[in-house]
């Protein structure tokens, strides 16, 4: 048993991705199949009824509610515009003059001659689904959406806050190892995915936020940061739908981790191309990681190499994904067919790593480490 | 396919958990049923492979590898046995699916809404999002919601007997809308549970009965001033276990290869308990601590009857590797920290729980790290035992209903049927505690979480295979009895814990213990104390406990209890650490003391930390 089952995260230069968007309630489909879309581009549409809203006509102009109607200076079924006036009454034998405005936009629908009550209902509210990524349709959901294939690079990452944007990648540190600080951000990072090394801190995604960037991809975070930006602790992992002006997206796990040298390298390949981000995460079976997809015209290039499951041999790189070696990188120089004590003295599975870093060697369970690409 | 036990020579089975897959093999010598290896691998419901199918086949070719038999086909479990290959029956259990993620939706926010997320809440779920006609989200954004959400069950609720149907109606009605996808993918179908306005029930079964798996109970809210939430509760809990929890990505392949129905992990552990407690007539208390649930099992007897009563609760977001974090969110880290003989950096203490969630299946490689893991596991094991003490109130079925003052207390209704004095045994199970390296760890854990009162017997799960003696005692009970006999049980222990608040030094008990056959011999532990006591391993031992006065051993204060016990490979703990309360110096440094002193007097570890 040689095996070590750490999540399967793909990272790949090469892959096609479907993603279905879909409108919550039935609509207009805009895109037919074979359309190419950007990440922007409005796939289905659909109008809700626009909100109520209620002006006491009877009371404002101190008229008998039979006789409201007569008030109305545009016919029921007008548009209006907010502030417009409506209704005109005149009393005290002509001498005072009064009137109602309308509330906001919207059309003068009803009114009520026993209430006295004019309804006015604003505009019809648009909902839009957008493509979130570049690609074509290959399928129509009618009346409700389409189904995206996107070709090119697709990087999971292991935990993420926000949801779904999209913009120009921007590498802003010199290497995998290196923390993303408040000074590596400047305007032009505005609306732009912003890859970092190995952490990112709560006061960098401060600055982050106030740049106006897309999305932040690290190597790690800290918890207790986590918290101040949630408000809360996170209990069970089931993200996505925070609303916090950015998405983060982890790569390696949580306190300080370079960033993986193939993530890093794949990222940096792809810097100005245009990223679709999602920091959704949901950690439990069936799980659904954060994703970042940077699709090209005409798909991927390269081999697919996504597969690093499987048996780890001599030679194998690996990261330890566990205290006291958590995050180092080495390579694997034994692999004792016999259970061996540890310092807790449990007996488990084991293996010499060499690392990449001190040349120092160390035996760990097999289970605390995870393969990554040579 | 027909089973006849006295064909069967070897049985295979296994439990999907929802971090690790566990096989057993057993089979059957001159002296009956044995277990004689187990094996086990990562479970495989997460990328890239999807399939629970994958981790059962690489735990048995562990089992095949160690065993020095075939036992696998390419990827298919060779049945029956012919010759040396092969087994005669294959059998498995799962809690694969892991935790429980609901939403829970009632009419009006502040009332049915709340309700249901109590009932929600109760039954051990975690509430997502409570939507209701008035929380201020329009249709579509609650539609949107439940399509990205994904839960694992929905409780709908809504309206007062007799009240309003069309508002309900409406309620369903966005459901069917959204028509959400569970997590577990195509062919499974959502539990949806009404409990609203029994009027109401045909509309909403009309709208979603064709696209989910709907059930309806009584309403949680009959009348404004009235709840009802055990019926809901009970719906869920039981469409966790039978629905959710069971499956997982490649269920439906693995069901084709077991002999009889895959059977949800606390279904089967709860059989083995209430075995035990049947057969020896004594209240038991059962654990199961796994990696994203912790089940509890209780046989109690219903005051002033002969009537005895089991209880099972999962709860469903308290565990090991997947729910350890929430372990953290609901717990408190200071209630983590104080189980922590050392100073920790709670930053660094945070990352690392993260990172055990995010990558369930590491295992802890220093002492601390073990230390740290072990004080999770008190927590979980304690917020599991208040929940099964706060819903083990009675018999199913029997209905508990609460006035609106209760329904803002949220107090739970009707009084526990756990009496910790009457324990008899406490049984651990789970990875945590079975392979704990050294046994007086799981017993120290158990008594810290549980604060077993009076006299009572510890024992935990051998190597972790309840599950699997649970399943099999369905089509092979003599086979699950012997081996659960002979391989499974191990006791640990008794412990003496007296009741009463005391002084540290105070003269609190004094024990007499006489093995069978061998001399008596007696002591007097003062009060604060923590002790272990060698005593044998197996046989029976008479242990007479004499309070002093203002402590009660379960006769009444200062009242002399004598009980025949059995020995255990841990020896006889005497815990004069105080019960109700039980308290923790809140000082660090005392704290530490205090700690560092009872895991030497259990001899813990290797060496202090």
């Amino acid at each position: 048993m040689a095996h070590s089952y750490t999540p399967g995260l793909r990272v790949t230069d090469s892959a096609r991705v479907l993603r279905e968007r879909r409108l919550p309630l039935k609509g207009e489909v805009l895109a037919p199949i074979g359309a190419e879309v950007a990440p922007d581009t409005v796939v289905a549409r659909t109008e809700l009824p626009g909100n109520i809203q209620t002006v006491n006509l009877a009371q404002k102009l101190a008229t008998d509610p039979a006789k409201v109607a007569d008030t109305l200076v545009r016919p029921i079924g007008s548009q209006v515009r907010k502030g417009e006036i409506i209704a005109t009454a005149k009393s005290m034998f002509g001498l005072m003059k009064s009137h109602a405005e309308a509330p906001s936009d919207g059309t003068l629908e009803s009114v009520s001659t026993v209430t006295g009550q004019l309804i006015l209902r604003e505009p019809p509210i648009p909902v839009e689904v957008t493509a979130y990524v570049r690609g074509h349709v290959v399928e129509v959901i009618p009346n409700e959406g389409v189904v995206i294939e996107a070709l090119g690079a697709f990087l999971q990452g292991i935990f993420g806050v926000g949801g779904e944007t999209f913009g120009p990648l921007a590498v802003a540190v010199s290497g995998p190892e290196q923390e993303l600080l408040p000074q590596h951000l400047l305007p032009e990072h505005r609306a732009k995915v912003v890859v970092g090394g190995s952490f990112v801190s709560y006061e960098t995604l401060m600055k982050a936020r106030e740049v106006g960037v897309a999305a932040v991809v690290v190597g790690g975070f800290d918890d207790q940061d986590l918290k101040r930006l949630l408000g809360k602790d996170l209990g069970v992992a089931i993200t996505g739908g925070e609303d916090l002006g950015f998405t983060l997206v982890l790569t390696e796990g949580f306190g300080r981790i370079q960033m993986a040298q193939r993530t890093w390298t794949l990222l940096n390949a792809h810097q100005g191309e245009i990223a679709s981000v999602s920091g959704a995460t949901q950690i439990r079976a069936g799980v659904m990681r954060p994703e970042i997809l940077v699709p090209r015209p005409g798909g991927g290039s390269g081999a697919s190499t996504e597969s690093l499951e499987g048996g780890l041999d001599l030679g194998s790189m690996l990261r330890l994904i566990r205290e006291p070696y958590f995050g180092r990188i080495g390579w694997v120089t034994a692999l004792p067919p016999e259970l061996q004590a540890l310092d807790t003295e449990a007996h488990v599975r084991v293996l010499e790593v060499e690392f990449v870093d001190d040349g120092k060697r160390a035996v760990v369970p097999r289970a605390n480490v995870e393969r990554i690409a040579d | 396919m027909e089973i006849i036990p006295e064909n069967i020579r070897s049985i295979l089975a296994t439990d999907c958990g929802s971090t690790t897959t566990k096989a057993v093999l057993i089979e059957k010598g001159p002296d009956g049923y044995r277990l004689v290896t187990r094996g086990e691998a990562p479970t495989t419901v997460e990328a890239p492979f999807e399939d629970v199918t994958r981790g059962v086949l690489n735990a048995v070719k562990e089992v095949e590898e160690l065993r020095g038999r075939k036992l696998l086909d390419g990827d298919r479990i060779l049945t029956p046995q012919t010759g040396e290959e092969g087994v005669d029956i294959y059998l498995s259990t799962s809690s694969a699916g892991g935790g429980l993620q609901m939403m829970v939706s009632g009419l009006v926010l502040q009332m049915t809404g709340e309700s249901a997320q109590r009932a929600a809440l109760g039954a051990g779920a975690i509430v997502m999002d409570v939507m209701a006609l008035n929380d201020g989200r329009r249709p579509y954004e609650k539609i949107k919601r439940l399509r990205q959400l994904r839960p694992d069950m929905i409780l709908l609720s809504g309206g007062t007997d007799g009240g309003d149907v069309k508002r309900v109606a409406e309620m369903a009605e966005l459901i069917a809308a959204a028509d959400p996808k569970a997590r577990l993918g195509a062919g499974y179908e959502l539990p949806v549970i009404y409990a609203g306005n029994k009027d109401a029930a045909e509309v909403v079964r009309a709208s979603l009965e064709s696209r989910t798996a709907l059930s309806v109970v009584p309403n949680l809210r009959p009348k404004l001033e009235q709840e009802n939430l055990k019926p809901a509760r009970d719906a869920i809990h039981d469409l966790f276990m039978e629905h959710v929890m069971a499956h997982a990505p490649g269920y439906k392949k693995l069901m084709t290869w077991t002999a009889v129905p895959i059977m949800p992990t606390p279904g089967a552990v709860g059989l083995i308990i209430e075995k035990v407690a049947k057969r020896d007539g004594i209240a038991v208390v059962g654990v199961d601590i796994g990696g994203a649930t912790t089940d509890v099992f209780s046989v109690f007897k219903v005051p002033d009857t002969d009537e005895t009563v089991f209880n099972r609760t999962v709860s469903a977001n308290l565990g090991m590797s997947y729910s350890v974090s929430n372990v953290m969110a609901e717990a408190g880290i200071e209630n983590i920290l104080r189980w922590v003989p050392f100073d920790v950096d709670e930053a660094d203490l945070r990352n690392r729980i993260k990172n055990k969630m995010i990558r369930p299946t590491t295992i802890p490689q220093t002492l601390d790290d073990l230390v740290i893991e072990q004080a999770l596991c008190r927590e979980a094991l304690r917020l599991s035992f208040e929940q099964h003490k706060a819903l083990a109130v009675g018999l199913k079925g029997k209905q508990q209903s609460r006035d609106i003052s209760d329904a803002l207390d949220q107090v739970a209704s009707g009084s526990s049927l756990v009496n910790l004095l009457d324990l008899g045994l406490l049984v651990g199970s789970g990875g945590v505690l079975s392979h704990a390296p050294r046994r007086a760890q799981a017993a120290l854990m158990m008594l810290d979480a549980f604060l077993p009162e009076g006299i009572t017997e510890l024992a935990v799960d051998s190597i972790f295979m309840t599950p699997q003696l649970g399943v099999l005692s369905t089509v092979h009970e003599e086979a699950a009895t012997q081996v659960f006999e002979r391989d499974c049980l191990i006791l640990l222990g008794p412990v003496v814990a007296p009741i009463g608040p005391g002084k540290l030094g105070q003269p609190c008990i004094t024990v007499e213990w006489k093995p069978e056959g061998g001399k008596s011999e007696s002591r007097a532990v003062p009060f604060g104390t923590l002790l272990l006591v060698p005593i044998p391993a197996e046989g029976a031992l008479t242990l007479t406990v004499t309070p002093e006065r203002g402590f009660d051993m379960g006769a009444g204060k200062g009242r002399a209890v004598t009980r025949t016990v059995r020995g255990g490979v841990v020896g006889l703990i005497l815990d004069t650490r105080g019960r109700q309360p039980f308290s923790i110096p809140t000082e660090a440094a005392a704290r530490i003391e205090k700690l560092r002193g009872w895991n030497r007097a259990m001899n813990m570890y290797p060496r202090e930390v």
